[in-house]
Protein backbone atom coordinates (compact mmCIF):
# COMPACT_ATOMS: atom_id res chain seq x y z
CA UNK A 1 0.00 0.00 0.00
CA UNK A 2 1.30 3.54 -0.95
CA UNK A 3 1.81 6.02 1.97
CA UNK A 4 -1.46 7.63 2.01
CA UNK A 5 -0.73 11.55 1.68
CA UNK A 6 -0.45 13.61 4.92
CA UNK A 7 -3.26 15.70 5.67
CA UNK A 8 -3.01 16.88 9.60
CA UNK A 9 0.69 17.50 11.02
CA UNK A 10 2.04 17.53 14.21
CA UNK A 11 2.06 21.22 14.13
CA UNK A 12 -1.48 21.32 13.46
CA UNK A 13 -2.42 19.01 16.18
CA UNK A 14 -0.60 20.94 19.02
CA UNK A 15 -2.65 23.50 17.85
CA UNK A 16 -5.51 21.88 18.71
CA UNK A 17 -4.50 21.05 21.47
CA UNK A 18 -3.45 24.56 22.53
CA UNK A 19 -7.05 25.48 21.80
CA UNK A 20 -8.27 22.65 23.52
CA UNK A 21 -10.28 21.33 20.55
CA UNK A 22 -8.20 18.11 20.32
CA UNK A 23 -9.83 14.73 20.27
CA UNK A 24 -7.91 12.02 22.02
CA UNK A 25 -8.81 8.47 22.39
CA UNK A 26 -6.89 5.55 23.98
CA UNK A 27 -6.26 2.38 21.53
CA UNK A 28 -8.69 0.58 22.86
CA UNK A 29 -11.40 2.74 22.22
CA UNK A 30 -9.91 3.25 18.70
CA UNK A 31 -10.56 -0.41 17.99
CA UNK A 32 -14.11 0.57 18.40
CA UNK A 33 -14.09 3.30 16.31
CA UNK A 34 -12.09 2.17 13.51
CA UNK A 35 -14.81 -1.13 13.37
CA UNK A 36 -17.97 1.50 13.53
CA UNK A 37 -16.52 4.25 11.06
CA UNK A 38 -14.27 3.46 8.89
CA UNK A 39 -10.41 4.26 9.23
CA UNK A 40 -11.14 7.64 6.63
CA UNK A 41 -13.83 8.94 8.91
CA UNK A 42 -11.51 7.71 12.30
CA UNK A 43 -8.56 9.85 11.16
CA UNK A 44 -10.77 12.79 10.59
CA UNK A 45 -12.31 12.94 13.73
CA UNK A 46 -9.70 11.64 15.49
CA UNK A 47 -6.17 13.85 16.36
CA UNK A 48 -4.49 11.42 18.77
CA UNK A 49 -4.65 7.53 20.07
CA UNK A 50 -2.70 7.04 23.44
CA UNK A 51 -1.45 3.65 24.11
CA UNK A 52 0.13 2.40 26.80
CA UNK A 53 2.48 -0.92 28.65
CA UNK A 54 3.22 -2.06 32.34
CA UNK A 55 5.54 -4.89 32.92
CA UNK A 56 9.07 -5.77 33.89
CA UNK A 57 11.62 -4.32 31.35
CA UNK A 58 14.21 -6.07 32.28
CA UNK A 59 17.13 -3.92 30.05
CA UNK A 60 16.33 -0.64 32.09
CA UNK A 61 18.30 1.66 34.43
CA UNK A 62 19.50 4.91 35.33
CA UNK A 63 22.67 7.08 35.04
CA UNK A 64 23.43 8.93 38.49
CA UNK A 65 25.05 11.58 39.52
CA UNK A 66 26.06 11.87 43.07
CA UNK A 67 27.83 14.96 43.37
CA UNK A 68 31.22 15.74 44.78
CA UNK A 69 32.20 15.34 48.93
CA UNK A 70 34.39 17.11 50.22
CA UNK A 71 37.70 16.18 49.75
CA UNK A 72 36.00 14.42 46.34
CA UNK A 73 36.55 10.42 45.04
CA UNK A 74 36.93 9.65 41.98
CA UNK A 75 34.78 6.34 42.93
CA UNK A 76 35.94 2.61 41.34
CA UNK A 77 33.23 0.85 43.04
CA UNK A 78 29.58 2.21 43.94
CA UNK A 79 26.69 0.41 45.91
CA UNK A 80 23.47 2.05 46.36
CA UNK A 81 21.83 0.68 49.28
CA UNK A 82 24.25 -2.70 48.95
CA UNK A 83 23.44 -3.14 44.96
CA UNK A 84 26.36 -2.32 42.53
CA UNK A 85 26.17 0.19 40.12
CA UNK A 86 28.73 0.03 37.24
CA UNK A 87 31.15 3.19 38.06
CA UNK A 88 33.35 3.01 35.33
CA UNK A 89 32.44 6.89 34.07
CA UNK A 90 33.81 9.90 35.00
CA UNK A 91 34.65 10.43 39.14
CA UNK A 92 30.62 10.31 40.77
CA UNK A 93 28.74 9.18 37.44
CA UNK A 94 26.98 5.56 37.80
CA UNK A 95 25.39 3.23 35.72
CA UNK A 96 22.36 1.35 37.72
CA UNK A 97 21.27 -1.45 36.20
CA UNK A 98 17.86 -3.12 36.73
CA UNK A 99 18.49 -6.54 37.08
CA UNK A 100 21.74 -6.38 39.67
CA UNK A 101 21.10 -8.20 42.47
CA UNK A 102 22.00 -6.87 45.80
CA UNK A 103 25.39 -7.95 47.44
CA UNK A 104 25.06 -11.48 49.52
CA UNK A 105 22.10 -12.12 47.39
CA UNK A 106 22.28 -16.17 47.30
CA UNK A 107 20.92 -15.67 43.96
CA UNK A 108 19.53 -19.50 42.52
CA UNK A 109 21.55 -20.81 45.38
CA UNK A 110 18.42 -21.56 47.13
CA UNK A 111 16.47 -22.62 43.94
CA UNK A 112 14.32 -20.51 43.29
CA UNK A 113 15.76 -17.87 43.88
CA UNK A 114 13.49 -14.42 45.05
CA UNK A 115 15.61 -11.93 43.85
CA UNK A 116 14.14 -9.72 46.68
CA UNK A 117 16.01 -6.56 46.23
CA UNK A 118 18.03 -5.00 43.72
CA UNK A 119 18.96 -2.18 40.95
CA UNK A 120 14.79 -2.02 39.81
CA UNK A 121 14.05 -1.81 44.03
CA UNK A 122 16.88 1.09 44.34
CA UNK A 123 15.57 3.35 41.48
CA UNK A 124 11.94 2.54 43.27
CA UNK A 125 12.78 3.32 46.67
CA UNK A 126 14.43 6.73 44.80
CA UNK A 127 11.85 7.95 42.86
CA UNK A 128 9.50 6.82 46.58
CA UNK A 129 11.07 9.56 48.11
CA UNK A 130 13.17 6.87 50.51
CA UNK A 131 16.45 8.18 51.66
CA UNK A 132 19.09 5.05 50.54
CA UNK A 133 22.91 4.38 51.54
CA UNK A 134 25.59 5.56 49.03
CA UNK A 135 28.89 3.72 49.42
CA UNK A 136 31.77 4.98 47.37
CA UNK A 137 35.15 3.54 47.28
CA UNK A 138 38.57 4.20 45.76
CA UNK A 139 41.94 4.30 45.04
CA UNK A 140 42.40 8.06 45.60
CA UNK A 141 44.47 10.31 43.18
CA UNK A 142 46.07 13.41 43.01
CA UNK A 143 43.10 15.66 42.39
CA UNK A 144 40.94 13.12 44.17
CA UNK A 145 42.25 11.46 47.20
CA UNK A 146 39.09 10.46 48.64
CA UNK A 147 39.47 6.78 49.15
CA UNK A 148 35.78 5.78 50.61
CA UNK A 149 32.57 7.93 50.86
CA UNK A 150 29.36 6.87 52.65
CA UNK A 151 26.41 8.91 53.15
CA UNK A 152 22.45 8.27 52.98
CA UNK A 153 21.06 10.38 49.85
CA UNK A 154 17.88 10.84 48.72
CA UNK A 155 16.61 11.74 44.87
CA UNK A 156 16.40 15.35 45.78
CA UNK A 157 19.72 15.40 46.92
CA UNK A 158 21.17 13.91 43.63
CA UNK A 159 22.38 16.61 41.28
CA UNK A 160 21.19 14.65 38.67
CA UNK A 161 19.09 10.98 38.24
CA UNK A 162 18.40 9.82 34.80
CA UNK A 163 16.64 6.70 33.96
CA UNK A 164 17.63 5.46 30.79
CA UNK A 165 16.62 2.14 29.72
CA UNK A 166 17.99 0.58 26.32
CA UNK A 167 15.67 -1.57 25.35
CA UNK A 168 11.81 -1.40 26.70
CA UNK A 169 8.07 -1.63 24.83
CA UNK A 170 8.86 -5.01 22.84
CA UNK A 171 6.25 -4.96 19.98
CA UNK A 172 4.93 -8.30 20.52
CA UNK A 173 6.52 -11.33 22.46
CA UNK A 174 6.05 -15.02 22.92
CA UNK A 175 3.74 -17.14 24.29
CA UNK A 176 5.96 -19.37 27.01
CA UNK A 177 5.13 -23.18 27.79
CA UNK A 178 6.77 -25.37 29.42
CA UNK A 179 6.95 -29.10 27.42
CA UNK A 180 9.35 -30.48 30.34
CA UNK A 181 8.79 -32.70 33.49
CA UNK A 182 9.04 -30.13 36.58
CA UNK A 183 7.77 -26.66 37.09
CA UNK A 184 10.16 -23.52 35.83
CA UNK A 185 11.00 -20.43 36.22
CA UNK A 186 11.52 -18.03 34.09
CA UNK A 187 11.74 -14.04 32.86
CA UNK A 188 7.88 -15.32 31.83
CA UNK A 189 7.32 -16.10 35.25
CA UNK A 190 6.30 -19.69 36.98
CA UNK A 191 5.56 -22.40 34.13
CA UNK A 192 4.17 -25.38 35.05
CA UNK A 193 5.17 -29.16 33.45
CA UNK A 194 3.10 -30.58 30.75
CA UNK A 195 2.17 -26.95 29.39
CA UNK A 196 0.20 -26.29 32.87
CA UNK A 197 -0.08 -22.52 31.86
CA UNK A 198 0.67 -20.04 29.15
CA UNK A 199 1.94 -16.86 30.14
CA UNK A 200 1.97 -13.94 27.39
CA UNK A 201 3.59 -10.44 27.98
CA UNK A 202 2.59 -7.32 25.91
CA UNK A 203 -0.46 -5.26 26.92
CA UNK A 204 -1.82 -6.45 23.19
CA UNK A 205 -4.15 -3.76 21.80
CA UNK A 206 -2.91 -1.15 24.46
CA UNK A 207 0.91 -2.19 23.50
CA UNK A 208 2.22 0.99 21.71
CA UNK A 209 4.68 -0.59 19.02
CA UNK A 210 1.55 -2.39 18.29
CA UNK A 211 -0.29 0.65 17.33
CA UNK A 212 2.29 1.91 14.96
CA UNK A 213 3.34 -1.47 13.08
CA UNK A 214 6.34 0.38 11.01
CA UNK A 215 7.23 2.84 13.27
CA UNK A 216 5.76 5.83 10.85
CA UNK A 217 5.34 8.39 13.67
CA UNK A 218 7.93 7.44 16.39
CA UNK A 219 11.52 8.45 16.91
CA UNK A 220 14.24 10.02 18.61
CA UNK A 221 12.53 12.51 20.29
CA UNK A 222 8.92 11.85 20.69
CA UNK A 223 7.64 12.84 23.95
CA UNK A 224 6.10 9.78 25.52
CA UNK A 225 4.73 9.04 29.47
CA UNK A 226 7.47 7.41 31.27
CA UNK A 227 7.32 6.49 34.77
CA UNK A 228 4.72 8.82 35.34
CA UNK A 229 6.32 12.07 34.12
CA UNK A 230 7.06 13.04 30.82
CA UNK A 231 10.47 11.12 29.11
CA UNK A 232 11.55 10.56 25.16
CA UNK A 233 12.24 8.04 22.89
CA UNK A 234 15.51 8.28 22.30
CA UNK A 235 15.98 6.18 19.14
CA UNK A 236 15.31 2.30 18.66
CA UNK A 237 16.07 -0.25 21.60
CA UNK A 238 18.57 -2.82 21.14
CA UNK A 239 17.62 -6.06 19.21
CA UNK A 240 15.27 -3.84 17.33
CA UNK A 241 14.37 -6.12 14.68
CA UNK A 242 11.81 -4.37 12.12
CA UNK A 243 12.81 -7.28 9.90
CA UNK A 244 10.35 -9.97 11.65
CA UNK A 245 8.16 -11.83 9.87
CA UNK A 246 4.53 -10.46 9.77
CA UNK A 247 1.21 -10.85 9.12
CA UNK A 248 -1.06 -9.60 5.90
CA UNK A 249 -2.05 -6.39 8.39
CA UNK A 250 1.64 -5.36 8.84
CA UNK A 251 2.04 -6.79 12.30
CA UNK A 252 4.94 -8.80 13.41
CA UNK A 253 4.39 -12.44 14.38
CA UNK A 254 7.42 -12.79 16.87
CA UNK A 255 9.50 -10.29 18.79
CA UNK A 256 9.84 -7.38 16.81
CA UNK A 257 10.58 -3.76 17.41
CA UNK A 258 12.09 -2.10 20.79
CA UNK A 259 12.40 1.03 22.35
CA UNK A 260 14.97 2.82 23.95
CA UNK A 261 14.11 5.34 26.29
CA UNK A 262 14.72 7.79 28.51
CA UNK A 263 13.66 10.68 31.21
CA UNK A 264 14.31 12.28 34.45
CA UNK A 265 13.64 10.00 37.33
CA UNK A 266 13.08 13.31 39.19
CA UNK A 267 9.42 13.50 37.88
CA UNK A 268 8.37 10.23 38.39
CA UNK A 269 6.13 8.52 40.36
CA UNK A 270 6.81 5.50 42.14
CA UNK A 271 3.32 3.41 41.00
CA UNK A 272 4.54 3.69 37.48
CA UNK A 273 8.15 2.33 37.86
CA UNK A 274 8.81 -0.12 40.35
CA UNK A 275 10.87 -2.72 41.23
CA UNK A 276 10.20 -6.44 40.32
CA UNK A 277 11.40 -9.85 42.03
CA UNK A 278 10.93 -12.55 39.34
CA UNK A 279 11.58 -15.95 41.17
CA UNK A 280 14.02 -17.55 40.05
CA UNK A 281 15.34 -15.65 37.65
CA UNK A 282 16.25 -12.23 39.04
CA UNK A 283 15.44 -8.64 39.85
CA UNK A 284 14.00 -6.43 37.47
CA UNK A 285 12.03 -2.82 36.52
CA UNK A 286 8.44 -2.67 36.13
CA UNK A 287 7.91 0.39 33.46
CA UNK A 288 5.07 1.80 32.51
CA UNK A 289 5.46 3.82 29.18
CA UNK A 290 2.70 5.56 26.76
CA UNK A 291 3.11 6.84 23.40
CA UNK A 292 0.80 9.23 21.91
CA UNK A 293 0.11 8.17 18.04
CA UNK A 294 -0.67 11.14 16.22
CA UNK A 295 -3.59 10.40 13.72
CA UNK A 296 -1.81 12.03 10.87
CA UNK A 297 -3.78 10.04 8.02
CA UNK A 298 -5.67 7.27 7.13
CA UNK A 299 -3.31 4.98 7.46
CA UNK A 300 -2.48 5.66 10.78
CA UNK A 301 -6.30 5.16 11.86
CA UNK A 302 -6.31 2.07 10.38
CA UNK A 303 -3.30 1.00 12.50
CA UNK A 304 -4.27 2.54 15.69
CA UNK A 305 -7.56 0.16 15.12
CA UNK A 306 -5.77 -2.56 15.71
CA UNK A 307 -7.81 -5.20 18.02
CA UNK A 308 -6.65 -8.28 20.50
CA UNK A 309 -7.54 -10.76 17.85
CA UNK A 310 -5.17 -9.02 15.05
CA UNK A 311 -2.36 -9.94 17.25
CA UNK A 312 -1.02 -12.95 16.50
CA UNK A 313 2.19 -14.83 18.21
CA UNK A 314 3.58 -18.03 18.84
CA UNK A 315 3.38 -20.17 21.44
CA UNK A 316 7.36 -21.16 21.99
CA UNK A 317 8.56 -24.17 24.58
CA UNK A 318 10.47 -23.19 27.60
CA UNK A 319 11.14 -25.86 29.26
CA UNK A 320 13.45 -27.36 26.66
CA UNK A 321 14.00 -25.56 23.71
CA UNK A 322 14.56 -22.12 25.06
CA UNK A 323 17.32 -22.94 27.13
CA UNK A 324 19.25 -24.62 24.33
CA UNK A 325 18.77 -21.55 21.90
CA UNK A 326 15.95 -22.56 20.19
CA UNK A 327 12.20 -20.61 19.28
CA UNK A 328 10.76 -23.09 17.43
CA UNK A 329 6.68 -21.99 16.76
CA UNK A 330 4.50 -24.69 18.46
CA UNK A 331 1.47 -22.94 17.21
CA UNK A 332 0.16 -19.23 17.08
CA UNK A 333 -2.08 -17.53 19.32
CA UNK A 334 -3.96 -14.41 19.27
CA UNK A 335 -4.49 -12.00 22.05
CA UNK A 336 -7.97 -11.87 22.38
CA UNK A 337 -7.94 -16.17 23.20
CA UNK A 338 -4.83 -15.09 25.69
CA UNK A 339 -6.92 -12.55 27.20
CA UNK A 340 -10.21 -14.70 27.54
CA UNK A 341 -8.04 -16.71 30.60
CA UNK A 342 -7.80 -20.12 28.51
CA UNK A 343 -6.32 -21.16 25.00
CA UNK A 344 -6.27 -24.08 23.21
CA UNK A 345 -2.87 -25.74 22.54
CA UNK A 346 -2.65 -29.56 21.34
CA UNK A 347 -6.04 -30.20 22.20
CA UNK A 348 -6.01 -29.14 25.23
CA UNK A 349 -7.50 -26.34 27.65
CA UNK A 350 -4.67 -24.20 29.39
CA UNK A 351 -4.89 -21.29 31.74
CA UNK A 352 -3.20 -17.96 29.98
CA UNK A 353 -1.18 -15.84 32.18
CA UNK A 354 -0.47 -12.07 31.71
CA UNK A 355 2.75 -11.13 33.04
CA UNK A 356 2.11 -7.09 31.91
CA UNK A 357 -0.95 -5.54 33.07
CA UNK A 358 -3.57 -4.63 31.48
CA UNK A 359 -5.35 -2.16 33.78
CA UNK A 360 -1.83 -0.19 34.42
CA UNK A 361 -1.53 -0.01 30.65
CA UNK A 362 -4.97 1.69 30.29
CA UNK A 363 -4.80 3.46 33.19
CA UNK A 364 -1.51 4.97 31.34
CA UNK A 365 -3.09 5.21 28.17
CA UNK A 366 -6.12 7.10 30.05
CA UNK A 367 -3.32 9.23 31.98
CA UNK A 368 -1.55 10.13 29.07
CA UNK A 369 -5.01 11.14 27.10
CA UNK A 370 -5.83 13.41 29.80
CA UNK A 371 -2.38 15.16 29.73
CA UNK A 372 -3.16 16.27 26.04
CA UNK A 373 -6.58 17.35 26.25
CA UNK A 374 -5.72 19.67 29.00
CA UNK A 375 -2.56 20.46 27.15
CA UNK A 376 -0.27 19.62 29.55
CA UNK A 377 1.02 17.67 27.10
CA UNK A 378 2.43 18.26 23.44
CA UNK A 379 3.78 16.28 20.79
CA UNK A 380 7.07 16.30 19.06
CA UNK A 381 8.20 15.82 15.52
CA UNK A 382 10.65 13.21 15.67
CA UNK A 383 14.45 14.38 14.59
CA UNK A 384 15.11 10.26 13.31
CA UNK A 385 12.77 7.69 12.72
CA UNK A 386 13.42 4.03 13.42
CA UNK A 387 15.25 1.70 11.54
CA UNK A 388 11.83 0.10 9.48
CA UNK A 389 10.70 -2.14 6.46
CA UNK A 390 8.39 -1.09 3.82
CA UNK A 391 5.28 -1.82 4.11
CA UNK B 1 15.13 -21.48 54.63
CA UNK B 2 11.63 -22.90 55.71
CA UNK B 3 10.28 -20.86 58.47
CA UNK B 4 6.23 -21.41 60.34
CA UNK B 5 4.48 -20.61 63.13
CA UNK B 6 3.50 -22.90 64.99
CA UNK B 7 1.07 -23.26 68.45
CA UNK B 8 2.20 -26.21 70.90
CA UNK B 9 0.07 -27.66 73.10
CA UNK B 10 1.99 -29.81 76.02
CA UNK B 11 0.11 -32.19 78.50
CA UNK B 12 0.97 -32.03 82.16
CA UNK B 13 3.78 -34.87 81.35
CA UNK B 14 6.00 -33.31 79.70
CA UNK B 15 5.79 -29.62 80.25
CA UNK B 16 9.30 -29.93 81.45
CA UNK B 17 10.93 -31.45 78.72
CA UNK B 18 13.57 -29.18 77.26
CA UNK B 19 11.81 -29.67 73.67
CA UNK B 20 13.39 -26.18 72.45
CA UNK B 21 16.96 -27.20 73.40
CA UNK B 22 16.24 -30.65 71.81
CA UNK B 23 15.03 -28.85 68.44
CA UNK B 24 18.08 -26.76 68.00
CA UNK B 25 20.41 -29.40 69.15
CA UNK B 26 19.06 -32.78 67.36
CA UNK B 27 17.75 -31.17 63.95
CA UNK B 28 19.51 -27.57 63.61
CA UNK B 29 16.35 -25.39 63.66
CA UNK B 30 16.00 -22.06 65.28
CA UNK B 31 13.28 -20.56 67.26
CA UNK B 32 11.51 -17.58 68.55
CA UNK B 33 9.13 -18.03 71.45
CA UNK B 34 6.07 -15.96 70.77
CA UNK B 35 4.06 -16.84 73.50
CA UNK B 36 4.65 -19.18 76.64
CA UNK B 37 2.06 -19.98 78.87
CA UNK B 38 1.08 -22.75 81.03
CA UNK B 39 -3.23 -23.22 81.73
CA UNK B 40 -4.10 -23.87 85.71
CA UNK B 41 -4.44 -27.39 84.76
CA UNK B 42 -1.03 -27.61 83.66
CA UNK B 43 -0.88 -28.24 80.28
CA UNK B 44 1.51 -25.80 78.43
CA UNK B 45 0.54 -23.75 75.26
CA UNK B 46 3.29 -22.30 73.37
CA UNK B 47 3.56 -20.05 69.93
CA UNK B 48 6.80 -20.38 68.18
CA UNK B 49 8.34 -19.89 65.24
CA UNK B 50 10.32 -22.58 63.82
CA UNK B 51 12.81 -22.29 61.33
CA UNK B 52 15.36 -24.22 59.37
CA UNK B 53 15.89 -26.44 56.48
CA UNK B 54 12.31 -28.02 55.15
CA UNK B 55 13.37 -31.93 55.82
CA UNK B 56 14.89 -30.62 59.51
CA UNK B 57 11.80 -29.10 59.97
CA UNK B 58 9.44 -31.35 59.20
CA UNK B 59 11.49 -33.91 61.36
CA UNK B 60 11.43 -31.92 64.06
CA UNK B 61 7.29 -31.37 64.17
CA UNK B 62 7.60 -35.68 63.85
CA UNK B 63 10.15 -35.46 67.22
CA UNK B 64 7.22 -33.28 68.97
CA UNK B 65 4.44 -35.18 67.66
CA UNK B 66 5.87 -37.86 68.80
CA UNK B 67 6.10 -36.72 72.29
CA UNK B 68 2.58 -36.15 72.34
CA UNK B 69 2.75 -32.87 71.89
CA UNK B 70 -0.20 -31.09 69.82
CA UNK B 71 1.24 -29.25 67.10
CA UNK B 72 -0.64 -27.01 64.63
CA UNK B 73 0.01 -23.84 62.28
CA UNK B 74 -0.88 -21.02 63.19
CA UNK B 75 -4.08 -19.24 61.51
CA UNK B 76 -2.13 -17.82 58.43
CA UNK B 77 -3.30 -14.84 56.98
CA UNK B 78 -2.50 -13.94 53.67
CA UNK B 79 -2.76 -10.53 52.41
CA UNK B 80 -2.00 -8.40 49.31
CA UNK B 81 -1.09 -4.82 49.80
CA UNK B 82 -2.82 -2.91 46.84
CA UNK B 83 -1.09 -0.40 46.73
CA UNK B 84 2.47 -2.48 45.39
CA UNK B 85 0.18 -4.61 43.26
CA UNK B 86 0.77 -4.21 39.69
CA UNK B 87 -2.31 -5.93 38.82
CA UNK B 88 -0.19 -8.17 36.11
CA UNK B 89 -2.12 -11.15 36.87
CA UNK B 90 1.25 -13.76 37.10
CA UNK B 91 0.51 -15.13 40.34
CA UNK B 92 -2.62 -16.58 39.23
CA UNK B 93 -0.62 -19.17 37.35
CA UNK B 94 0.03 -20.64 40.53
CA UNK B 95 -2.78 -20.08 42.81
CA UNK B 96 -4.09 -23.61 43.54
CA UNK B 97 -7.68 -22.13 44.37
CA UNK B 98 -8.35 -19.43 42.57
CA UNK B 99 -8.42 -16.99 45.23
CA UNK B 100 -6.05 -15.02 43.21
CA UNK B 101 -8.17 -14.48 39.57
CA UNK B 102 -8.88 -12.58 36.75
CA UNK B 103 -12.30 -10.48 35.82
CA UNK B 104 -12.50 -10.33 33.03
CA UNK B 105 -12.83 -8.88 30.27
CA UNK B 106 -11.59 -5.72 32.48
CA UNK B 107 -8.59 -8.29 33.44
CA UNK B 108 -8.66 -6.82 36.59
CA UNK B 109 -6.85 -9.19 39.49
CA UNK B 110 -8.99 -10.12 42.19
CA UNK B 111 -8.09 -11.62 45.85
CA UNK B 112 -10.93 -13.76 47.36
CA UNK B 113 -9.42 -14.35 50.67
CA UNK B 114 -12.29 -16.56 51.32
CA UNK B 115 -10.77 -19.17 48.81
CA UNK B 116 -7.09 -19.12 49.86
CA UNK B 117 -5.80 -21.79 51.77
CA UNK B 118 -2.77 -20.00 52.54
CA UNK B 119 -0.36 -21.98 50.59
CA UNK B 120 1.82 -19.56 50.05
CA UNK B 121 2.91 -20.13 46.91
CA UNK B 122 1.97 -16.02 45.72
CA UNK B 123 4.34 -15.02 48.27
CA UNK B 124 7.49 -15.43 46.11
CA UNK B 125 5.88 -15.78 42.57
CA UNK B 126 4.19 -12.19 43.14
CA UNK B 127 6.90 -10.23 41.01
CA UNK B 128 5.86 -6.97 43.32
CA UNK B 129 6.18 -8.64 46.73
CA UNK B 130 2.20 -7.67 47.36
CA UNK B 131 1.45 -10.45 48.59
CA UNK B 132 2.46 -11.11 52.60
CA UNK B 133 1.59 -14.10 55.26
CA UNK B 134 0.84 -12.39 58.82
CA UNK B 135 -0.58 -14.75 61.35
CA UNK B 136 -3.44 -14.70 63.84
CA UNK B 137 -2.02 -12.20 66.71
CA UNK B 138 -4.84 -12.65 68.57
CA UNK B 139 -3.49 -15.95 70.13
CA UNK B 140 -0.74 -14.13 71.41
CA UNK B 141 -3.01 -12.13 73.54
S1 LIG C 1 1.52 -11.26 40.85
FE1 LIG C 1 1.51 -9.83 42.57
S2 LIG C 1 1.50 -7.84 41.55
FE2 LIG C 1 0.83 -9.29 40.00
S3 LIG C 1 -1.42 -9.30 40.20
FE3 LIG C 1 -0.63 -10.97 41.50
S4 LIG C 1 -0.51 -10.02 43.52
FE4 LIG C 1 -0.62 -8.34 42.06
S1 LIG D 1 -1.80 -18.39 49.60
FE1 LIG D 1 -2.22 -19.97 48.05
S2 LIG D 1 -4.45 -20.03 47.95
FE2 LIG D 1 -3.94 -18.14 49.01
S3 LIG D 1 -3.89 -16.60 47.39
FE3 LIG D 1 -1.80 -17.34 47.63
S4 LIG D 1 -1.58 -18.97 46.13
FE4 LIG D 1 -3.80 -18.59 46.36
Amino acid sequence: MAQKKTFKTIQEINQKIRQGKVVVVTADEMADIVRKKGPEKAAREIDVVTTGTFAPMCSSGAFINFGHSKPPIKALRVWLNGVQAYAGLAAVDVYLGATEAVKDDPLNKIYPGQFKYGGGHVIHDLVAGKKITLKATAYGTDCYPNQLVEKRVTLADLPSAMLLNPRNAYQNYNCAVNLGKKTIYTYMGVLKPNAGNANYATSGQLSPLLNDPFYLTMGLGTRIFLGGAQGYIIGPGTQHNPKAKRGKNGLPLTPAGTLMVMGDLKGMKPEWIAGASLLGYGCSLAVGIGVPIPIINEQMARFTGVSDEDIVTQIIDYGNDYPRGETKSLGQVNYAELKSGTIRFRGEDVPAVPMSSYVKALKIARILKGWIEKGDFFLTEPQVMLPTVPF
Amino acid sequence: MYSKILALRFPEEIVDEPITVNLVRNFDLSFSILKATIYPRKEGFMVLELSGEKSAFQKGVRYLKDLGVKVESIGQDIRRDDEKCFQCGACTAVCPTGALHIKRPEMEVLFDKDRCVACELCVSACMARAMSVTFDKTLLS
